[in-house]
């Protein structure tokens, strides 16, 4: 039984560590979620040529065969510099779902673009009531000639606005809630019938509503089978969830430290905040609530590279776990930071509001509770 | 990263479960899965049959008698011991006195005192804290003054758990009065059939008699039975209270009970259907088993880095407050599953009977149980205490 990484990952930790303390700096990551990108190309760049963009893929489409471990490391990494940059919805997402189901001839023209940074994509999977549900999807496709053409409405797309190919879950064949049915469209956002709302969420990150009006997509962007798409989804989304509760592992970390910090220097009554007991109880339950829960992110990381039976059901264990202790690191650290917490100049209030939308990215407590249940 | 077992470990997992099922005495075994109190007898019958076999010291120094196994093999033995109901361990001896013998003790000391310890031919009970000295350890008042070759000792010991049994006590006396009460306290051994030792009964809420208080009144103990430098007693102390806590979570009999428990989900019956129908029952019990899962693995990263030569520090502060605090979680979902029947008092006559037991087999002892588990998040430093501890360890302040 072995916790530890390879000199690899150590390398990589490293290299990314490195990047966001030296490089990404709040006050620039503050000014590039004002613009109208909502984050650095520049950077983008950098995370193309450091190899980061590459690595989940297979050598033979470009990449470095990473495992979850990898992502893991990547994310956790990420998260402890609330990087917004796009890496999930590019690389997780849609990287992971042209790469599982992609024909050669459309792995060879999106991979090396996602790896080398100069595309950017989106997975468009929910709609406003499917919640988390992925296998709820009312958005239909029906084949036309050498067409397919797209009705419905997807709702929050996370990276849509920059998305130049965006992959949309369609229904072709079925009920709402069959998980059979499901096809995925590979879509330029710019055809006709396609009406994007973009906006910023509160984490700085960017979305999308798109609204799809008889659209007219031709058969060759269908990615994989027709009808046959959900396991394939549900894996990546999988993978994404481990993904992101790295980045909430990360932020929590990231949290703790900067609170501990603040309350050994912050003086109140002639003291600092860390000698008051009350409060540094606290401060121990939001470092095990973090311990827990990077626990439970190491063995699912150690399950999905295994490909265990029961490596659904750990994804479900561990976001269930991240959605409870993100709000609870989270609004301690706020409230430990007293009125320095809510203002928008202090940076433990930008952490604290990615590690609440996380709380519901790829489903919430209860979604994953009811699942592992299930499961 | 590799969390899976080998075939090494595969095979050795076969090895302790065989092992197990031809060697457990049935008897011992039917008062487990019964909830029937096993005696001294029993516990020391399956200590001995362990300890034949050089399964029961087994964190031990393999030139002591320890295992030499690994922290997997380790992990794969207590699970199968919990998997299997037997039951617990005794840690005075084996996982206190033992480690304190062999670390801190002369080689007079260690021949002396091992032996029994890992035969199970002496019990031994802790003598730690004191009616005025409860998570404030180090202001204890238990005296002992050196009178030529021996010390003699005055004092009162309170919630000395098995001290009806015991032949020994390890005992933190002080032996000098100074400014900073954690010096001039020293670890004493003490022979319980020595003049003076005087042991009452303390009941606790659960009508059992596990602990109690133990009278020192001019008792006479050798110097030789002095383990360490005289006023060390407090390092050794700490150094206890780090050992071998990793177990203290109790994470494998956890994951034996909750299982137990999914099971009466289904025996129980409610309306036309089973507990197990009750979603809202069911959450608290999943979401119990997600915490259990975290500290399960929470325990397998603190192995493994005492593996590689870490030590065992405050993590095992973090794990015996997740571990008591889920303890105490799952001793009260079973009693929420058993609603009214959890509320008959069964002697332990009343468990053998002939009579029956009131409501379903496994009720007699649930309530017991849960009011018993209130004391895991006071004893063995109280999970305030521990608080404090990972405070000034972990957090540096």
């Amino acid at each position: 039984m072995d916790f530890s990484l390879s000199e690899e990952q150590l390398l990589l930790k490293d290299s990314i560590t490195t990047f966001v303390d030296k490089d990404y700096l709040f006050d620039v990551r503050q000014k590039n979620i004002k613009t109208e990108l909502g984050f650095s190309s520049d950077f983008w760049k950098t995370f193309a040529d450091l190899g980061w963009l590459g690595m989940p893929f297979s050598e033979a489409d470009g990449g470095y065969n990473g495992g979850p471990i990898d992502l893991m490391v990547i994310m956790e990494s990420l998260g402890r510099g609330l990087v917004v940059e796009p890496y999930i919805p590019n690389v997780v997402l849609a990287g992971g779902l042209v790469s599982r189901l992609g024909s050669e001839e459309q792995k060879k023209e999106l991979l090396p673009k996602i790896i080398s940074g100069e595309i950017q994509m989106s997975v468009a999977f929910s709609e406003p009531q499917s919640r988390f549900d992925l296998n709820d999807v009312i958005t239909s496709a029906k084949k036309e000639g050498d067409s397919y053409i797209l009705d419905g409405y997807k709702s929050v797309v996370m990276n849509g606005p920059s998305s130049n190919n965006t992959i949309v879950v369609a229904r072709t064949s079925g009920n709402q809630l069959d998980k059979e049915g499901l096809s995925l469209f590979i879509v330029d956002p710019s055809l006709k019938g396609v009406s994007l709302r973009n906006y910023s969420n509160v984490d700085g990150s960017k979305a999308s509503e798109i609204t799809l009006e008889n659209v007219s997509t031709p058969a060759s962007s269908l990615l994989g089978n027709e009808g046959d798409a959900f396991s394939a989804l549900e894996e990546v989304i999988d993978l994404a969830t481990l993904a992101i509760s790295a980045e909430a592992v990360g932020i929590m970390e990231k949290m703790n430290e900067i609170t501990l910090e603040y309350t050994k220097t912050r003086e109140q009554f002639g003291e600092t905040l860390s000698s008051f007991q009350a409060l540094q109880h606290r401060m121990v339950d939001t470092f095990m609530a973090y311990e827990q829960t990077k626990s439970l992110l190491l063995m699912c990381a150690a399950k999905l590279t295994d490909k265990s039976d029961d490596a659904k059901k750990a994804v479900s264990a561990l976001k269930y776990q991240v959605g409870i202790a993100a709000k609870h690191v989270g609004e301690e650290s706020v409230q430990l930071h007293g009125g320095m917490g809510v203002t928008d100049e202090t940076n433990i209030g930008h952490y604290f509001k990615r590690l609440t939308t996380i709380r519901a990215i790829f489903g919430n407590t209860d979604y994953h509770l009811k699942r592992y249940s299930a499961l | 990263m590799n969390l899976s077992f080998s075939e090494e470990d595969l095979k050795f997992q076969d090895e302790v479960r065989s092992f197990i099922a031809e060697n457990y005495p049935a008897d011992i075994k039917n008062k487990m899965d019964n909830g029937i109190p096993v005696s001294k007898d029993d516990i020391q019958t399956w200590q001995r049959i362990l300890s034949k076999k050089g399964w029961f010291a087994v964190n031990w120094p393999e030139e002591y008698g320890g295992t030499g196994w690994s922290i997997t093999q380790k992990h794969i033995f207590q699970n199968e011991l919990a998997d299997a109901n037997t039951p617990t361990l005794v840690p005075f001896g084996v996982s206190m006195c033992g480690p304190v013998v062999y670390t801190f003790g002369t080689q007079e000391q260690k021949d002396r005192f091992l032996p029994g310890i890992i035969n199970n031919d002496v019990w031994w009970c802790q003598g730690y804290s004191e009616p005025g000295s409860g998570s404030d350890l180090a202001s204890l008042k238990t005296k002992a003054v050196k009178d030529g070759d021996h010390y003699i000792v005055n004092g009162t010991k309170t919630w000395t758990t098995m001290a009806q049994h015991a032949d020994w006590i390890f005992c933190l006396v002080r032996t000098e009065t100074t400014d900073i009460k954690q010096q001039g306290i020293s670890f004493l051994l003490i022979d319980m059939k020595t003049p003076g030792v005087e042991v009452k009964p303390i009941i606790t809420i659960d009508g059992s008699h596990e602990v109690n208080m133990v009278y020192l009144d001019n008792v006479k103990v050798p110097v030789e039975n002095l383990i360490g430098e005289e006023g060390a007693g407090w390092n050794i102390a700490k150094f206890l209270l780090a050992h071998e806590r990793t177990g203290i979570g109790g994470i494998p009999a956890l994951k034996r009970e909750i299982r137990r428990l999914r099971e009466i989900t289904s025996e129980l019956p409610l309306g036309e259907g089973f507990l197990k129908d009750d979603e809202l029952f069911m959450d608290k019990l999943n979401k119990l088993e997600i915490d259990l899962l975290a500290a399960e693995y929470s325990e397998l990263r603190t192995l493994a880095a005492m593996s590689k030569g870490g030590h065992p520090g405050p993590e095992s502060s973090i794990l015996k407050i997740k571990g008591t605090d889920l303890q105490q979680g799952l001793s009260d979902l079973f009693v929420e599953a058993l609603g009214y029947y959890a509320h008959p008092f069964m002697s332990e006559d009343d468990l053998i009977s002939n009579e029956g037991r009131i409501g379903p087999d496994f009720a007699a002892n649930v309530m017991p149980h849960y009011l018993n588990y209130r004391k895991v998040s006071i004893y063995g430093g109280s999970n305030e205490i521990q608080r404090n501890v990972i405070a000034k360890a972990v957090l540096g302040i």
